[in-house]
């Protein structure tokens, strides 16, 4: 029984890690910032929460005692990282992100809230290029 | 065999750390400067437990969770920074 729970926990421990590594490897090979946003707010998470249920179990096996404090920290990371990736997804909209080339028409009249003005009274914002825009850029 | 599984972790966890530096020096965008930071943070998490097992001692859970915190916030504070020029309205 001893044997495997240890082996249970290596395994978690070494899933943690390689997941880890792959979250940052992916930080550094995809190609631009909204594909790269996937691989740390995703495998990371996953890596470390493999870890802390690890070492839940560990002291579990150590003490005796069964707590759950460890899943506060995995609760709180899958909590936040979608938060996040939000947040550091707008950033980079709103800094390197034409909305009028860049992004599809929104098919109202009002353009992509993420670029609405800290002032509503503000002029509307531009919806982006229609559909038959493109095409007739296209044909010509 | 927990040793030599840490161990493993440990190293991966290093040389996910200096990847992340690497992005953290040469990325293109502040974002992501900003996102290098915020698995760096996740990263160190992943150590702090890894070396708790290790001694076999549950202080540096303590240091794990504040860490998720302040990580978190740093990184909402800077992304908030760029988004609206303000951190607090």
């Amino acid at each position: 029984m001893e044997f495997v729970i240890e082996l249970v926990i290596s395994v978690l421990i070494v899933i943690g890690g390689l997941f880890t590594l792959i979250g940052s490897f992916g930080l550094v090979k995809l190609p631009n910032l909204l594909m790269r946003l996937h691989a740390p707010t995703k495998a990371t998470t996953v890596g470390v929460g493999s870890i802390l249920i690890a070492s839940m179990l560990f002291f579990w096996m150590e003490r005796g005692t069964f707590t759950i404090h460890e899943l506060l920290i995995t609760v709180f990371l899958f909590l936040t990282a979608p938060i996040t990736a939000n947040l550091i997804g707008k950033a980079y909209l709103l800094r390197h992100v034409d909305p009028h080339d860049d992004l599809p028409h929104t098919g109202e009249a009002e353009g992509w809230a993420t670029f609405d003005s800290r002032d509503p009274e503000e002029q509307p914002k531009d919806p982006g290029k229609l559909p038959q825009d493109e095409k007739s850029n296209d044909l010509n | 065999m927990i040793e030599y599984a840490l161990n493993f972790a440990f190293v991966c966890a290093g040389v996910s750390l200096l990847i992340n530096l690497w992005r953290l020096s040469f990325g293109p965008t502040i974002a992501d400067r900003v996102l290098a930071v915020d698995t760096m943070a996740i990263n160190g998490i992943a150590l702090l437990v890894l070396y708790g097992i290790g001694r076999a001692t549950s202080m540096y859970f303590e240091a794990a969770l504040l860490f998720a915190m302040v990580g978190f916030v740093s990184t909402v504070a800077y992304c908030k920074f760029v988004l609206r020029g303000d951190i607090i309205e």
